[in-house]
């Protein structure tokens, strides 16, 4: 494929004289031919799937047989007991880990990207928990959060403290797994914050220095206005991940004890195990609608924000 | 212009021969292979419990002595976690690429993978009058009879202590209340009561579903008013009893502190080695102390779980998993073969051979050694008397999803018992719809 465009460029290049026009140049230059197979690929496995799953919500659907029956999957989803237990953890869950993965990120960006020992050192430690599977950080917490026989509890012991059950309590469950989520996600958060830290212009600060502003005024006044579209970032993609989150809690408690933890998306995977396969559908259309509500005017609303300074 | 789009052309064409033959590629087919009358079949299951295997190698490889022109191969790389089995049983099955045969549940789980349609029909078989009425009840539709018994039938109760129990003097307990009397004094002498192991989830409904005996015995007929939806958990003074005995341990204070992260393990070896009492647990598990805890075998005692009244207690049974063939298999012949031989006191044999005494085969003609374990011991005279009821699951389709989640909540104070009923009764109905049930 490679070796067509050559020609084709050329031939183009000789077409359009007016090189005045170079949005058009462009255009030429990459017919719209070229995006077909990735279209096939994203239509095939993307859109239609979405499509279908709009069709199916309205559905009873076993695999085997469909059904349609209006709106009663809905009805169903929304009068379900978990669910409420599910949304209020699903947003207590967003808002908690976007809003520490903002403060911690944001302060451990500063502490990266300041004159500090061993700093390469720290970045990578800081960043390694992002690495690392998921699941595999859920089933290590969940050893390390044995209220008998865990690391953690076990080392509260020699200081003669009685830990809690972290993952057994029930009032307790959803913040165990939010630190947890934290701990694995705020290096990302960290590393965007360091990018957007070191883009503000050295001038600023030496501006503020001869005016005579201290650590906290420069921090203030400069860092944190101008680290602003990195702040956007994080909340966005934080929030997002938030919202739809289901392998950590799913690998460290199952959405247990009894429904203590359960999220909208771990709701929506117990029904689809369970063979209700149209309900989870309609479950997954609304969790689409619910994310797409939330975030859309906040994303709106940061960009703005962005454009007033 | 035109060779501009001729080449273009050309291009999408490639591009969507590449999608498609990437597609096409994921559909290779299960099936066996077979040359100049020699045949071999695939035996798919799940990977999750190893004693599960051995059957399945001793009874492939049994037959196979047996008839040296059939091999039967094991496949045991289905997943363990018992959702996503469920799954993969279903996809397979729905695009016609299970292998020969399978293993899975009898009961309710069954219903689901639509046998009407996907499943060989071995109604007319003559190896299916070998097998008893309960067993073909819990394998088939109104239309056909689809599975063979690969294990034995299990009694579901509570394993307890022997010689904790010989030293507070207890008998065993016929009625619940002589059962919540009896932990009274364990736990006073300093031991734990009752053991119980939420960290796995599903023992957690052991109690409640091994309860059911006892409401089979108040209304012989309760599981077919609960499929037309007459009768429910939470509305039942006898069947609300499953859910309140659990709130009856915690509220007690009968259970041991790490109830909520214990796993089976844990509670098998806390009631093998005597730091506790009591465990509600199903006869399966027996395997596992027998080869865990050799020593402490014959320790290990086992009794229904108590009802209302002393003169009506009994156990409740669970069917064994059986072997099912997807109706396209192309070798219907051979498979039946291999039905009929596991359907015969020569498969309960091979099976007894491969794993000891279990419980009870529901074959006919099939004989035990001597020399049971205590529990298996334990669970025969219940077979012998006929004291039986079989788990709600092999009478009625309708089986909630959520039960463990909801037992959880009731055995560990978070929900009362009534409220925990209620929740499953609604759960329930979920399934009930799903499946297209009357009368919900």
């Amino acid at each position: 494929m490679a070796t067509l465009a050559p020609p084709l460029q050329k031939n183009e290049l000789a077409k359009t004289s007016n090189l005045k026009r170079p949005r058009r140049y462009a255009h030429r230059m990459y017919p719209h031919w070229f995006l077909l197979p990735g279209a096939a690929i994203y239509t095939v496995l993307f859109i239609a799937p979405t499509f279908a799953s709009f069709y199916f919500a309205f559905t009873r659907w076993t695999l085997f047989d469909v059904q349609f029956i209006g709106f009663d999957n809905f009805v169903t989803f929304f009068t379900d007991p978990q669910l409420s237990k599910g949304f209020t953890n699903t947003l207590i869950y967003g808002v908690l880990t976007s809003g520490l993965k903002v403060v911690l990120g944001l302060l451990l960006g500063v502490l990266l990207t300041s004159n500090i020992l061993a700093r390469g050192y720290l970045r990578a430690v800081v960043f390694f928990p992002v690495l690392v599977s998921t699941v595999g950080v859920g089933i290590t917490f969940q050893a390390l959060m044995d209220p008998f026989d865990g690391a953690i509890n076990r080392t509260l012991a020699i200081f003669g403290i009685e830990g809690p059950g972290w993952l057994t309590d029930p009032t307790l469950v959803l913040y165990s797994i939010i630190a947890v989520d934290v701990w694995k996600g705020v290096g990302l958060a960290a590393l965007i914050y360091m990018a957007g830290l070191v883009a503000i212009p050295r001038d600023y600060y030496e501006a503020a220095r001869v005016d005579g502003a201290g650590a906290w005024d420069n921090f203030r006044h400069i860092t944190l206005p101008l680290v602003r579209p990195a702040t956007t970032t994080v909340v966005i993609l934080s929030l997002i991940g938030g919202l739809r989150s289901f392998e950590l809690i799913w690998a460290m408690t199952g959405g247990g004890p009894g429904f203590s933890s359960d999220v909208v998306a771990s709701v929506i995977y117990k029904q689809y195990a369970a063979g209700f396969y149209g309900l989870s559908t309609a479950g997954n259309v609304v969790l689409f609608v619910l994310v797409s509500a939330i975030i859309l005017p906040l994303f709106l609303w940061l960009n703005r924000k962005q454009t007033d300074l | 212009m035109s060779s501009h789009s001729r080449r273009a052309l050309m291009l999408a064409a490639a591009g969507v021969a590449t999608v498609t033959l990437g597609l096409s590629g994921c559909a290779a087919g299960g099936g066996g292979s077979e040359t100049e009358g020699a045949v071999t079949l695939t035996w798919f299951q799940g990977s999750g419990v190893e004693t599960n295997i051995q059957t399945a190698d001793a009874l492939a490889a049994a037959f196979h002595k047996k008839n040296p022109d059939i091999t039967v191969k094991v496949d045991a790389s289905g997943p363990s976690d018992s959702a996503q089995l469920d799954n993969l049983m279903k996809t397979r099955l729905a695009t016609g690429e299970m292998p020969d045969m399978f293993w899975y549940n009898s009961g309710s789980l069954l219903q689901a993978l639509n046998p009407d349609q996907t499943m060989l029909n071995l109604k007319d078989e003559d190896f299916i009058d070998n097998l008893d009425d309960a067993w073909i009840n819990s394998v088939s539709t109104e239309n056909g009879i689809y599975g063979v018994p690969v294990q034995s039938a299990g009694g579901g109760g509570i394993f307890y202590n022997i010689p904790l129990y010989e030293e507070l003097g207890l008998e065993v307990p016929k009625t619940w209340d002589e059962f919540l009397a009896n932990a009274q004094k364990i736990k006073d002498a300093g031991h734990v009561a009752v053991e119980q192991t939420y960290g796995d989830t599903w023992t957690s409904q052991i109690l409640t579903l091994a309860d059911f005996y006892n409401v089979y015995a108040s209304d012989e007929d309760w599981a077919s008013q609960y499929t037309e939806n007459k009768v429910n958990f939470a509305d039942d003074p006898v069947a609300v009893k499953s859910f309140t005995k659990l709130q009856d341990l915690v509220e007690g204070g009968f259970l041991n502190v790490d109830f909520a992260s214990a796993k089976l393990d844990d509670g098998l070896k806390a009631v093998a080695t005597g730091t506790a009492a009591n465990y509600p647990m199903l006869g399966f598990a027996q395997a596992t102390i027998a080869t865990n805890y050799p020593d402490n075998v014959d320790d290990v005692g086992f009794f229904g779980i108590p009802g209302e009244s002393a003169d009506k207690s009994g156990m409740t049974v669970w069917e064994p998993p059986a072997l099912y063939a997807p109706a396209n298999t192309p070798h219907p012949d051979a498979v039946k073969k291999f039905m009929a031989f596991i359907a015969s006191p020569e498969g309960c044999d091979t099976i007894t051979e491969a794993l000891g005494v279990t419980g009870a085969y529901p074959v006919k003609g099939c004989t035990l050694p001597d020399g049971a374990p205590k529990i298996v011991a334990d669970m025969l005279p219940y077979f012998d008397s006929g004291d039986l009821a079989p788990a709600l699951e092999f009478l009625s389709p309708v089986k909630g999803p959520n039960l463990m989640q909801i037992t959880v909540e009731v055995g560990s104070g978070i929900r009362d018992g009534k409220s925990g009923a209620e929740l499953y009764d609604e759960d329930a109905a979920k399934q009930a719809q799903q499946l297209g049930l009357p009368g919900w």
